[in-house]
Formats: C-alpha cells, structure tokens, sequence
C-alpha cells in the first residue's frame, strides 16, 4: 500500500459512472495518484488555482498551526489515532488532489465517536482556529446505530487547511452536522466531507460558508444499506473577491432512499464568485430513490459571478422521484427602489432581501438552536457587510 | 401645513437616440388637506411626474424645483424623500422575493417614523388596516406582491399608505386594473387618509371612474408633459364627455 492509504476495499464509492469519469483520476488515498491540476480539468476549471497558495501542487508544507477545541457530552469519546486505524479512510475515498493531499500529509487523525443509541441533547462542538500556515486535517466521526446527535464544527481565524472530514452514520441513527467556515479574509479551506448513510438512518448536513478567501467543500455522499436519509442545506454569503465553491456528489447505492440538496448563496462586490455544482447519481440498484437538488443564487450587485451546474444521472427508471432546479437571480434596482420608496435606506434594503433569501432555507433546517444561531449569523455577516 | 411645490419642472428619460424630455415645466402646488386629480391621456406624462417626484433613478430632471415645506426633495435620495413624508402608491408594484409583507411593513414603518413601533400596538394597528381593506390576515405572511392579484396589489399600496401617514401622498393610476368591488375598498382606503386631513393628495389617472369614489378639490389636465387646464370637479365632467381630443390634437407640444 502506498503511503497515506487507508484500508481501501471496503467500501464501494463513485466508480466507473459518467459522474465519476468526469473527474480526471480515480479515487485514491495516494496524493501521488493525482497529477498537479492544471486548470482545464473538469473538476478544477472553476477554481483559482494560485489562490491555493500551494495545497494543490505540493508546495504547501505542513508547518502551520491550527488551534481545535472540542466539547462533547458525556458519552462521546474523542481519540487521536494514526492512519492505520480502521476507521480512518472507511466511510470514502479522496477524489481529487487536494482531500488526497490532506490524506497523505495528515498527522494523526481525531475520531468522534457516538455510541450506539445515545441520544445526546447537547452537541459535539469542534471549534478550529486557523492560527497561520498550512494544515492538514483529518476528522471520522463515528456515530453508532440508533443514536441521535448534532456535530457542529466552526473554522475561524486564518491559514490554508485541507482536511477529509468522515462521517460513519450506523443503522437508524440520526445526524445533524453544522459547518461554518467563518474565516478571515484570507484563510483558504478545501475539504471533502465523505459520509457513508446506514439502513433507515438520516444525515442532514448545514454547510455555512462566510468567510475566507478560497473555499472549496465538497460533501460527498453514499448509501451502505436501504431506506437511508441525507438533507444537504448550504448557505453562502460570497463578497468581494471571495471564491466559494460547494461541490455536491449523492451517490444513491442503494434503494429507497432519499436525498434533497437546497444550496443558496448571496454574492455582492466585484470579483465575488461562488460555484455550486451538485451531483445526483441513481446506480442500477437504487430503486425507489427519491431525490432532489436545488442551488439558488442572489446576486446583489454588478460584477459578481456564478457558476451553478446540476447533474442528475440515472441508470434505473424505477425511482420514485429525480429531480434539480438552479437559477440565478439579481436583486434589481426596481425592488431597491420599491423598498426605498418606502423610507428603507439602501443598506438596510439590501440587507431585507438577503435576509428573506436565506430566512426559506433556514426554516427548512428544522433544529430550531442551529435555525436561531444561523439566523444571528446571517444578521451579523450582513451588519458587517452590507453598511 | 405640509405644501408640496412643483415649479418649472423638466425631467428627461434616457432614450436610444439621446434623452428626450416628457416633464416640460411642471407647476403645481400640493397643500395638506388637499386632493389633486391629474387627469391626462397616455403618454403625456403623468406616471412620469409620479416617479420622478418619488426620485426613481431613470428619470434625470434637468430643470425646476420640487420642495415639500420649503426642502429640496431633488437633493435627496429615495428613502430620504418618503421618510421626509413623500409616499408613491404605485401603478405597478413590484415584486419582492423572501421579504415578507409584515416584514416589510414593519421595516418600512420603522424607517419613516425613525422607531421601531411598538409591537403589541403595531399588530393591532396592521390588522386592523388590513380588515378595513378586506385583506385576509395570511396576505401578511406572503411575499411582497409575490403573486398577488392586480387588485390585491393596490389594496397592498393603500395598507402602506394607511400606515406611512405621509403629508402627501401619489397615487399613480391606482384606479387602473381593477373590478367594481376593489375599487370601492381601495377608494375608502383613500378616503380615509383624506379625512384626517393630514394628507395632501395628487390622484393620477386616465379615467374619471375613480373620481366617483373619491371626490378632488381641484382637477388639472395633462398634456405634453405639463399642466395645461386646471379647474374643479366640474372640470372632470367635462373631461368625462369630450376626452382629451381638444388637448391633444394640434400638438400641445
């Protein structure tokens, strides 16, 4: 086994479909696997890729620091393992350079995990401060059957981070996972969140990006047994030179079972560009899936930029439901005159509409501290962007 | 007493061959209390003065002044002017995704009274509005003008209007677009702002019909971007049985 692999085998991921072909290598544990991109490649034709300062070709030498706080009920273990753990690399495999990067250049990994029907009223908190520099992060949370937990992890502060961040949701269990990228300016953050759903088990996923210059996530994920459940909601505030990209793979292995995506993003300012791209795959013997995906973009003022890209793909005709729906609209003069009109100040008009935009998407999240303490968010990244 | 005072007023609008001027020496005086029908045909710039007065950013005024008790409403910006007590109803309200109506109201209250009301006090006070304009209370919970009917559309206006409590007050054709029924609600939305005599109003519309419901002090005709006849309600029923042929032919312009 090269260096950096996991136990690989086990688990089946995005193999041989169209929607895995269009990436330019196979999955692999081995950064050494990927050719250094070069820009044109599918995967990478949206991204800036001097502004990765280095993840992407090696460059960028582990010699940063980043600060993680953990807080975990009683119940959860948190342990630190080495890569040969066997939970390290199970729930899926690095799909580009960069989660490979982060897989091969990782120091120890952190496993959470949730025993099996523990039903936990407080959340699992992982707080992460980029202190400066690259690191390279590994994360499994384990989550056993049954069990029911909310997983919230922060990232604050600056630096370069790529990290796989795993999730092994057992039969029946119940996850919410919150993610905020709330970095500084001029923080760069690429990360491959691999989550593998068990029998009749839900995972809902609220991905929050604000901050940083560069932020490239791409939530992936598959289904070990039937009946299982995955909500992906995202919400991005893209201003001023910021590059936010989301990339979306449900890959449905198995049958009956559901996926709904709904990503909405505001961009204002010169050179704001956020890409969306959300993958649905029905294999063969996914029958009776049930799926849709969403990406809707606001765009509030001239010069910003989207590239939102659905891809639905189906090799079996029994399911129940399939399908997207993107569109991006413009917040237009005629509704900032409309509400200035009526003593709203611009600023203030701006910050309504982006409010109501993603107040939808939030209502639909449906935990009502992760709904509450998104809302403060979304209020406070408007107060301080929208002035 | 609030006056709003238009003198000389020259707008232009940008077009493809060069801008082109449709307000060609508007002169009107507004007082509080007061209720102005402009009556014109299309085309001849009535929604024009409208918008223009409200600080739409398409319209360029390249001569005149419009004051409201002595201030320069063209030195300030929209928001400025309906917060100096300036309020447009408008002919075609637009829509406004993921803001919903009592947000929107509440927002907009907030801004032109410079506080936020009272909570308890303000939801009476919007549901109340809202039933005297035989609104059903889920119109509150609804997008702003989100698939709302032509009718409902200018109910919504009037709720504003009612709530703003502006000195004066523009209804750009709010008559049009609407059946017997809606029309009625809409004008004792009117009306009851004009009896509180503190609202001066300037009704904008093409046809007489609403002017059954709501009775002008003073009528003014329309043409070629200006006032070219001004009289009292008598004026109207001329206007009712010759139309506007003797203004229009020969080119006011």
């Amino acid at each position: 086994m090269p260096a950096g692999a996991g136990p690989g085998g086990a688990v089946a991921v995005a193999g041989e479909s169209g929607v895995a072909t269009r990436m330019s290598a196979p999955p692999s544990y081995d950064v050494a696997d990927f050719p250094v991109p070069h820009g044109r490649e599918e995967e990478w034709r949206f991204t800036p890729l001097e502004r990765l300062r280095g993840l992407h070709d090696g460059t960028a030498a582990a010699a940063g620091s980043i600060k993680v706080d953990v807080t975990a009920p009683e119940g959860v273990t948190v342990t630190t393992v080495g890569r040969e753990d066997p939970r390290v690399g199970k729930a899926g495999v690095p799909v580009d350079r960069l989660a490979a990067q982060a897989y091969s250049s990782f120091e120890k990994a952190t496993v959470v995990s949730v025993p099996a029907e523990a039903v936990l009223t407080e959340p699992v908190r992982l707080a992460l401060h980029g202190e400066g520099g690259a690191t390279f992060g590994h994360t499994v949370f384990e989550v056993g059957a049954f069990a029911e937990v909310v997983l919230v992890v922060d990232h604050t502060g600056e630096g370069l981070r790529a990290a796989n961040v795993e999730f092994l949701v057992g039969e029946g269990a119940k996850v919410t996972f919150v993610s905020v990228q709330d970095w500084a300016d001029t923080a760069v953050h690429c990360s491959q969140h691999s989550v593998l759903i068990g029998r009749n088990a839900s995972f809902k996923s609220v991905v929050v990006t604000f901050g940083g210059d560069l932020v490239r996530l791409h939530p992936r994920v598959s289904f070990a047994g039937p009946g299982g459940e995955a909500e992906m909601y995202g919400l991005y505030f893209t201003a001023d030179g910021q590059h936010h990209e989301h990339r979306l793979v449900i890959d449905h292995t198995a049958p009956n079972c559901r996926s709904n995506v709904a990503y909405k993003g505001a961009l204002q300012g010169e050179r704001a560009h956020a890409v969306w791209v959300g993958d649905v795959v029905i294999r063969t013997q996914a029958t009776g899936t049930d799926t849709y995906e969403l990406n809707r973009n606001l765009v509030l003022t001239d010069g910003a930029r989207v590239d939102s890209v659905p891809n639905l793909e189906i090799e079996t005709g029994e399911i129940v439901g399939a399908g997207h729906a993107s569109a991006t609209g413009r917040f237009e003069d005629e509704q900032l005159f409309y509400l200035m009109a009526r003593g709203i100040p611009a600023a203030e008009a701006r910050r309504l509409v982006v409010r109501g935009f993603f107040a939808e998407l939030v209502q639909q999240i449906g935990v009502s501290d992760v709904e509450e303490r998104l809302i403060a968010k979304v209020e406070a990244e408007l107060e301080a962007s929208i002035a | 007493m609030a006056t709003l005072e238009i003198h000389d007023l020259h707008v232009s609008v940008e077009g493809e061959s060069g801008p082109r001027e449709i307000l060609r020496g508007v002169d009107l005086t507004v007082k509080q209390g007061e209720t102005h029908a402009i009556m014109g045909p299309n085309g001849s710039g009535k929604s024009t003065l409208a918008y223009s007065l409200a600080g739409h950013p398409k319209y360029t005024v390249t001569g005149g002044s419009v004051t409201l008790d002595g201030e320069d409403v063209l030195a300030m910006s929209v928001d400025e002017r309906a917060r100096a007590g300036l309020f447009l109803a408008m002919q075609y309200p637009v829509e406004v995704p993921g803001v919903s109506v009592s947000n929107f109201l509440r927002t907009s209250a907030t801004a032109v009274r410079g506080e936020a009301p009272r909570l308890r006090t303000w939801v009476k006070e919007v549901k109340e509005a809202m039933e005297r304009l035989e609104m059903d209370p889920a119109f509150a919970e609804r997008n702003v003008n989100e698939g709302f009917s032509g009718g409902e559309k200018k109910r919504h206006e009037i709720l504003q209007l009612e709530l703003l409590k502006p000195k004066v007050a523009i209804l750009d054709e709010t008559d049009s677009g609407l059946d017997i029924d809606a029309l009625r609600i809409v004008s004792e939305g009117v009306n009851r702002v004009r009896e509180t005599g503190e609202v001066g109003t300037l009704l904008i519309t093409h046809y007489t019909r609403i002017l059954r419901y709501i009775t002008p002090d003073h009528v003014h005709v329309f043409a070629a971007g200006r006032v070219v006849e001004s009289g009292g309600p008598e004026l109207a029923d001329k206007l009712e049985s010759e139309g506007y042929e003797q203004y229009t032919k020969g080119g006011a312009s």
